[in-house]
C-alpha cells in the first residue's frame, strides 16, 4: 500500500490545525514542587493528547522521524492518537523505541524531533515528548504489554551496563530471538537513570516497569558484576561461551576543575551527590543509611550548565538549601541543558549566575567549604566546540558564600573494560572505537556504544547507538561475517 | 529471593536485622559459609561469591550493602578460594553498619557484594619486603605479604595492634614471613610500642629494605611514610577513603596524589606513600564523622535495621551509619 493513497484520519483540514494552540503540559506548580520529589510533569489527560495530535501536519517527508537518534515513526502514532487508539499507538512507538515512558520524560526533543517540526516555522512544535509519554502511561495503566513470540536463536549475548543503552540492545535482540543476559555494576538495575536523574523527573517506577517488560520478555539480568573486574570480556566468550559482547558501561569518571580547594569538606562530584540521592536515598535517613550533609537552610551551588548540573541544584532546592545557584561559565544560548528543565528551574527560584566561574574554594580552615571565589566572564572568540569563549573580566573577582559545591562539568572515560581487555581500541581521550554505522569494537564480537564511545551524550543517543548495534550486532550473528 | 526471608525467620538476629525489602532482580545470592570471630569486634566471614572468589588478587577490596536501606561500605578481602568458590572477608566493628554485619552468622546472607575492586597489588621480586599490618589493616596486608613471599621475596612482617585481644592473623602472618614482628600498644603481648619502632629499629640496624608495605590506621601509615621518606625506601600505603559504588563513577574516594586527584577504586588503593596528602585523607574521611557517632549510639539504644516510618519523601536530618574509612 502505498502511504500516499491512504487517507489521513484527521479530521482537521490543514490550515485548521496550524490554529490549535499547543497543549500546555499540566504540571505541579512551581512553589509546591519545589519541596518535593514528585515529578514536576503530571502528563496529558486522553483529551489533551489527542487535542495535541490533531496539530500534526503529516508531512509527506517527516523530518521528526529523520531526527530521532532511533527513528520513531511519530506520524503513524499520531494518527493513531487522533482516532484514539492509544495501545496501537504505543506498539507503533515501540517498534523503534523499546524506552517510551522514559525517552517521553528526558529526551531533548527540541535538538531532535521537535527542532525541524514543520509547526515551529509558524507556531510551537507539536508536542511529541508529551504524546510519547502519554502512550506509554496509557498502556502502563492498562497493563497490556504484548510479549513478542519469538523463535529462539540459540545464539547468547552480554550486554555490559544496563543503562539506556544496554536496555535498548537487550530489548532489540530479546526480540530476535537471541539469548540476552545484561550486567551491572551497581546493585540497581538502570544506570544513570536510576542514579543520575531524579525522581521528579524521571520516576524510578517508571524504570522498574520497563525492566519488568523486559523480563517478562525474557532479558536477564544480573547484579554487582563490574566487568573488567568482577569478569572479564574475554572470559564471558570464551568461557561463559557468549557470542557477543555489547559495551554499554557510560560516561565514567567525573572531571574535576583542578583549582585550589576542590578537596575540601562540601566539595561533591555531581555523580556522587545524585547518587547518593537517587540510588542511596541518603536523604531518606533514617529508614535509609547512606549519609550526605544536610542541606537545610544551607547556601549551595553547581557548577556547570547541562543536564546534570540542574538535576543537582533542583535536587538541592528540595532538600531544603536556602539558596541554590547555577554557576555555568558561559550564556544563556550555550547551556547545553534542556530547554524544559532551564524553564522549570527558573520557575523554582534557583538562582542563574551566568558567564561566571569559580577560580577558588575557600576553606573555614578546618577543611570544610565556605564559600566560592568566582570571576565573571565574558564571550570572545567562538572555540573547538563552536561556541564563543568564556574569558575572564579583569577585576571582576567576587566571594559567594557556600557550604556544597557540585561540580557538574562532565566526565573522563571509565578505563576499567579498556583496560581489562587485550586489543580493544581506544581513542586519545580514552573511549572505546567504534564504528558508527555498526557500533563495532577492534575487537571480534565486541560491539560499544553510548557514553563510554562518544563521551558524555544524551540518553536518546546512547539508546540510538544501542539500536543500531543491536541491528549489527544481529547481522553478525546471522552471517557470522565480521 | 524468598530465601532471604526464610533465612533470616530461622535466625536469631532476626529482631537485629528485620524486614529485607525483597526484590526480584536476578541478582547473585552472597551467603554466609562460616562466620566467625577473630578478636573482639573483628570478624571473619567466609561468603560465598564464585565471581569474585576466582578473580581476586592481593590487594583488592570488596563493597558491600547488608539490605535494602543499607548504605554501600567497602570492606577488606583477606583470602579466597577460587575452587570452592568463596572469598574471606574480615570486619571490624566501627559504625552501625559494620556493628550490624559483625551481628551477622553462618547462613545469614548479604544482600550485595561486588568486587574485586580496585588495582591488585604490584607484586614482583623486590628483595626485601616490609609489610606492615595495623590492626585490622593485617587482613588486607596478608594476602600481599602471602604473594610476595611467592614471588621469591624475603619478607619481614610487622603487625600491631592496641593489645593482646586485637592481634589478628599471628599464624597467617607468620607462615609466609620470613620473620614476624608483634607490637601491642599497652605490651599486654609481644612488645610494648607502635610498628612504627619495629620499622626505625630495621632500619637503624642497616637491613637492606627494598619495599615497605603498609596497611592500617592513617595515622599509622603517614608515620611510616615520614620514616622512610628520610630513608628514601619506596613505602606502598593502601588507603581508605569513603567510597560509594567502587567503580570510578562517584568521585566520592578521591585522594590527593602530589596535589592531583585520584580516585582510590581505580587508580588505588595502594598508593606511592611519599606522594601521597595524608592530611586531606582525614579530613575527608571526617565528613560525616559527627552524624555517623550519633548514628551509632542510636543503632546500640536500639538496634534495628530500619526506621519505623517508610515515609520522608523530605529532606530529613542526614545522618549516616558507618564508619567507612575505619575498614581497612
Amino acid at each position: 500500500m502505498s502511504p500516499t493513497a491512504k487517507k489521513s484520519q484527521n479530521p482537521l483540514p490543514m490550515k485548521e490545525r496550524i490554529k490549535v494552540p499547543r497543549q500546555l503540559m499540566p504540571e505541579q506548580a512551581a512553589e509546591e514542587r519545589a519541596h518535593n520529589f514528585t515529578e514536576v510533569n503530571l502528563g496529558y489527560s486522553p483529551e489533551l493528547a489527542q487535542q495535541e495530535a490533531l496539530r500534526c501536519l503529516e508531512c509527506a517527508k517527516p523530518t521528526c522521524t529523520v531526527n530521532c537518534p532511533v527513528g520513531v515513526k511519530v506520524k503513524e502514532f499520531v494518527e493513531l492518537i487522533v482516532i484514539g487508539d492509544f495501545l496501537g499507538a504505543a506498539a507503533k512507538i515501540r517498534e523503534d523505541n523499546v524506552l517510551p515512558a522514559i525517552t517521553g520524560r528526558v529526551c531533548p526533543q527540541e535538538d531532535h524531533c521537535e527542532g525541524k517540526c514543520l509547526l515551529s516555522k509558524k507556531v510551537k512544535p507539536l508536542g511529541i515528548g508529551y504524546l510519547e509519554r502519554f502512550v506509554a502511561d496509557y498502556e502502563k495503566r492498562m497493563g497490556t504489554h504484548v510479549v513478542p513470540n519469538v523463535q529462539p536463536t540459540g545464539k547468547k549475548v552480554a550486554v555490559v551496563g544496563s543503562g539506556p543503552s544496554g536496555l535498548t540492545v537487550a530489548g532489540d535482540l530479546i526480540q530476535k530471538g537471541h539469548k540476552v543476559r545484561v550486567f551491572e555494576a551497581l546493585h540497581e538495575l538502570g544506570g544513570v537513570l536510576v542514579y543520575g536523574i531524579p525522581e521528579f523527573r524521571l520516576p524510578k517506577q517508571i524504570i522498574r516497569e520497563q525492566l519488568d517488560y523486559m523480563r517478562e520478555m525474557g532479558v536477564e539480568f544480573e547484579t554487582d558484576v563490574v566487568v573488567g573486574r568482577t569478569v572479564t570480556i574475554d572470559e564471558l566468550m570464551n568461557e561463559e561461551s557468549y557470542d557477543a559482547v555489547y559495551i554499554g558501561t557510560g560516561a565514567g569518571l567525573p572531571q574535576f576543575m583542578n583549582i585550589p580547594g576542590e578537596h575540601l569538606n562540601g566539595v561533591y562530584s555531581a555523580n556522587e551527590f545524585l547518587t547518593r540521592i537517587n540510588l542511596m536515598k541518603a536523604y531518606k535517613f533514617p529508614t535509609y543509611d547512606e549519609p550526605m550533609l544536610d542541606l537545610k537552610g544551607k547556601d549551595v551551588a553547581v557548577i556547570g550548565g547541562g543536564n546534570t548540573a540542574l538535576d543537582a541544584i533542583r535536587s538541592a532546592l528540595r532538600l531544603g538549601a536556602r539558596k541554590a545557584y547555577v554557576i555555568y561559565r558561559r550564556s544563556d544560548a550555550e547551556m547545553p541543558a534542556r530547554a524544559e528543565e532551564v524553564h522549570h528551574a527558573r520557575q523554582e527560584g534557583i538562582d542563574f549566575q551566568m558567564l561566571t566561574a569559580p577560580v577558588e574554594f575557600l576553606s573555614d580552615g578546618k577543611g570544610w567549604l565556605i564559600a566560592a571565589r568566582c570571576v565573571r566572564m565574558e564571550l570572545g572568540e567562538p572555540d573547538a566546540s563552536g561556541r564563543r569563549r568564556p574569558v575572564p573580566m579583569k577585576g571582576s573577582e567576587f566571594d559567594l558564600p557556600l557550604s556544597v559545591a557540585v561540580i557538574a562539568i562532565g566526565t573522563s572515560a571509565n578505563p576499567i573494560v579498556q583496560s581489562t581487555t587485550p586489543g580493544l581500541g581506544t581513542n586519545k581521550r580514552g573511549y572505546i572505537q567504534a564504528t558508527e554505522e555498526t557500533q563495532r569494537t577492534t575487537r571480534k564480537g565486541v560491539f560499544a556504544g553510548g557514553d563510554i564511545v562518544t563521551g558524555s551524550a544524551t540518553v536518546i543517543l546512547a539508546m540510538g547507538a544501542g539500536r543500531r548495534a543491536a541491528k549489527s550486532i544481529h547481522e553478525y550473528l546471522t552471517t557470522g561475517e565480521w | 529471593m524468598t530465601a532471604i526471608t526464610a533465612c533470616f525467620d530461622s535466625s536469631e538476629h532476626n529482631h537485629l536485622v528485620g524486614n529485607f525489602a525483597i526484590l526480584d532482580r536476578g541478582e547473585p545470592v552472597f551467603k554466609i559459609i562460616h562466620a566467625q570471630f577473630l578478636a573482639p569486634g573483628i570478624k571473619r566471614f567466609v561468603i560465598d561469591a564464585p565471581r569474585i572468589a576466582r578473580k581476586q588478587k592481593p590487594g583488592q577490596f570488596v563493597i558491600l550493602r547488608i539490605y535494602e536501606e543499607g548504605e554501600r561500605i567497602p570492606v577488606t578481602i583477606e583470602n579466597s578460594d577460587p575452587e570452592r568458590g568463596t572469598i574471606n572477608i574480615v570486619v571490624q566493628s566501627a559504625g552501625k553498619t559494620t556493628h550490624l554485619l559483625n551481628s551477622l552468622n553462618t547462613g545469614d546472607q548479604i544482600l550485595d557484594v561486588v568486587g574485586p575492586l580496585g588495582k591488585p597489588s604490584e607484586i614482583a621480586n623486590y628483595g626485601t619486603v616490609v609489610v606492615v599490618g595495623g590492626g585490622v589493616g593485617t587482613a588486607m596486608a596478608y594476602p600481599t605479604a602471602a604473594a610476595l613471599k611467592r614471588a621469591g621475596n624475603r619478607v619481614l612482617s610487622i603487625v600491631g595492634a592496641r593489645n593482646k585481644e586485637l592481634v589478628i592473623l599471628e599464624r597467617e602472618m607468620r607462615d609466609v614471613s620470613d620473620a614476624l614482628m608483634i607490637t601491642t600498644d599497652d605490651g599486654s603481648y609481644a612488645d610494648k610500642g607502635f610498628v612504627t619502632d619495629k620499622l626505625r629499629q630495621l632500619i637503624q640496624n642497616g637491613t637492606r629494605i627494598d619495599l615497605v608495605v603498609a596497611v592500617g590506621p592513617i595515622v599509622m601509615m603517614k608515620a611510616i611514610a615520614e620514616m622512610t621518606r628520610k630513608e628514601n625506601i619506596h613505602t606502598v600505603v593502601s588507603l581508605n577513603p569513603i567510597m560509594i559504588d567502587g567503580t570510578g563513577m562517584c568521585g566520592g574516594c578521591r585522594v590527593l596524589i602530589d596535589g592531583k586527584s585520584e580516585f582510590a577504586c581505580v587508580d588505588g588503593p595502594e598508593f606511592d606513600a611519599h606522594r601521597v596528602d595524608f592530611a586531606v585523607l582525614v579530613q575527608r574521611n571526617s565528613m560525616y564523622r559527627d552524624a555517623e557517632q550519633r548514628s551509632l549510639a542510636e543503632f546500640q539504644r536500639a538496634p534495628k535495621t530500619q526506621a519505623s516510618s517508610q515515609e520522608g519523601e523530605h529532606a530529613c536530618a542526614s545522618i549516616p551509619a558507618g564508619r567507612q574509612g575505619d575498614q581497612r
